[in-house]
């Protein structure tokens, strides 16, 4: 991949809350129309990662370029507007709003487009997502699959140029997962660039072009999934110790 | 472009024949003290005084979920500002307004230290910012700690102009409001307004200046309560620092918005009518009434949070006003599944 081709990149990225280090000297590559998959164990500093990428919190140093220009000093919702769109691993949806308002703020503010065009990138994010039945219901009432579909509506009414996927297919049953996987894809063959967290490997392994391992805080393994999946230093890092052909 | 294939529904039927039937009500009051006793007159200014504390408080605490506990801080420094500007000379009535405006743009450099506290602190806050304003306030000579002062210029008016006036400037400053804050809720301001409210990082996250927002509805509120503390003095007449600048209204602020129906549009005007009432009744109990009231209040935010509008909005089935945006689509929309 040359080196036009990249959108998002991180520099000796390190994160730092007191003694704990969670992200420590992690680089990445991100090239435009991508969907890069990130693993690792449970605390390896995968969330932390993207909460510096999409500006919720500051790296102690390293830096992070989108489209060629840092985006250091910028607030999240600066980094949104300027094509970072996030889901959380926990979604947050706005309770007291219905769905259609949730992603109707979301267009309103974070998708650059003039007011009057809101509405109906708002209500493409909902359709997109398979909301649209539950468009003017509160989102308090919604279970836990239309919660992750409300936080990628809400990302997506954003207008996002790269997209970061936080742990969407985490506690979905195997039907769930097809139909997410498919619309990942379908994003993905749009054009958009996405970064997937995702404990649940073999959803993850049908949309990704490239992996990286996570561990402790740093980069251990990066490449060809595959690849990144039989590396040794993976395999210990994610079965704990276990021998690899236990 | 290519012709949507969605529908966005605002003005339901039932929300324009609440706009006019509002109209029609507000051209009857306007026209009222013609005919009106003049008790009534009075008494009717002071309701308008309340309808205003109560909106904007519930677009502060309700729609942007900035819980303050200090807006005495600009009900009486209104009142104080006005009494100094007619000290430098200026005619009382345009003291009043000028007043106003001036303390919401004082608003401006308190929310700069006041918005960075969240929930129990920016309450707290709040509430030390109105005793460090009333403070201040009292060191001035023309109030004498205590003493106070009263607006006498009015008393250059005929009493039957002067409380007609009151009564128009009340009206106007209510209806204004009520308008103003319908605009906003309904603008983008508004939206992320809530958005800040239910979820700050994520509001954050999906491009909402969560600062600048706050900010705006702040000093609006501010303004809207610094208006009602002019009106209020132009009622009274008399300024002391410890009624203007006193906590209880915010007990009264509390009381409407929690009575009447947080987070509605409706229910802090219903909240504003059944204290009206009570006040009229009840006052004279003194302390032991603030804390009946207090007990409602609380009795309110734990059993019927979203008040008796919230009932009533059961009952029939909507609001008289909505204020969200429905979504409307093309029937034969396939959704994948």
């Amino acid at each position: 991949m040359g080196h036009m081709g990249i959108i998002l990149s991180g520099h000796g990225l390190n994160k730092r809350f007191g003694a704990f280090q969670a992200v420590r000297d992690a680089s990445f590559t991100l090239a435009e129309g991508e969907a890069l998959g990130i693993v690792g164990p449970n605390g390896a500093g995968k969330t932390t990662l993207f909460s510096l990428i999409a500006g919720s919190l500051t790296p102690t140093s390293g830096t992070i370029v989108l489209e060629g220009k840092s985006v250091a000093g910028a607030d999240a919702a600066s980094r949104c507007l300027a094509g970072i769109g996030r889901t959380h691993q926990v979604p947050r949806p706005f309770l007291g709003m219905t769905v259609f308002e949730n992603t109707l703020v979301a267009a309103q503010h974070g998708s650059g487009l003039p007011e009057g065009e809101a509405e109906d990138l708002a209500a493409e994010a909902l359709s997109r997502s398979g909301l649209l039945a539950s468009a003017n219901r509160p989102a308090g009432v919604l279970g836990l699959l239309d919660r992750k579909r409300l936080e990628l509506a809400r990302a997506l009414a954003t207008r996002p140029r790269v997209l970061l996927l936080d742990e969407i297919g985490g506690g979905l049953t195997e039907a769930e997962l097809v139909t997410l996987v498919a619309l990942i894809s379908d994003l993905k063959a749009s054009g958009l660039s996405i970064i997937w967290i995702e404990h649940i490997l073999h959803a993850l392994l049908k949309v990704i072009d490239r992996l990286v391992c996570m561990s402790a805080g740093e980069v251990i393994a990066e490449g060809d999934p595959q690849t990144v999946m039989r590396d040794p230093t993976v395999m210990a890092a994610y079965l704990g110790g276990m021998k690899e052909h236990a | 472009m290519s012709i949507s294939r969605f529908q966005y529904e605002r003005w339901t039927p039932a929300g324009l024949s609440t706009v006019w039937t509002s109209c029609v009500i507000l051209a009857a009051l306007a026209v009222a003290p013609l005919v009106l006793p003049a008790t009534a007159v009075e008494k009717l200014t002071t309701l308008w005084i309340y309808i205003l504390l109560a909106v904007v408080w519930n677009l502060l605490a309700g729609f942007a979920g900035l819980v303050s506990v200090g807006q005495q801080a600009f009900f009486g420094l209104s009142a104080y500002l006005t009494l100094r500007l007619v000290e430098w000379g200026l005619n009382p009535w345009l003291a009043l307004v000028g007043a106003a405006f001036i303390a919401g743009a004082i608003a401006i450099p308190i929310s700069l230290y006041a918005l960075k506290l969240k929930a129990g602190e920016f309450a707290i806050a709040t509430w030390v910012i109105a005793e460090v304003v009333r403070i201040c306030v009292m060191f001035d000579p023309l109030v004498q700690g205590d003493t106070g002062n009263s607006l006498i210029a009015l008393n250059a008016y005929a009493p039957d102009f002067r409380r007609d006036v009151t009564y128009w400037l009340g009206l106007v400053a209510m209806a204004g409001f009520l308008v103003l804050t319908f605009r906003v809720l309904r603008s983008k301001i508004g939206s992320a307004a809530q958005a800040v409210r239910d979820d700050e990082e994520a509001a954050l996250s999906v491009g909402v200046s969560v600062m600048q927002t706050k900010r705006i509805i702040f000093v609006l509120a501010a303004f809207g309560t610094a208006l009602a503390g002019s009106i209020w003095l132009a009622s009274a007449i008399t300024f002391l620092p410890r009624t203007n600048f006193g906590v209880q209204w915010t007990v009264f602020m509390l009381f409407m918005v929690l009575v009447g129906g947080l987070r509605t549009f409706e229910g802090p005007i219903l909240g504003a009518l059944i204290f009206f009432v009570l006040q009229e009744s009840f006052s004279s109990y003194g302390v032991w009434y603030l804390f009946g009231l207090g007990f409602i209040a609380i009795v309110f935010a734990l059993a019927l949070p979203d008040g008796l509008w919230g009932l009533i909005r059961q009952k029939r089935g909507g609001d008289l006003l909505p204020m969200g945006t429905l979504l409307k689509q093309a029937p034969i929309e396939n959704e994948a599944s």
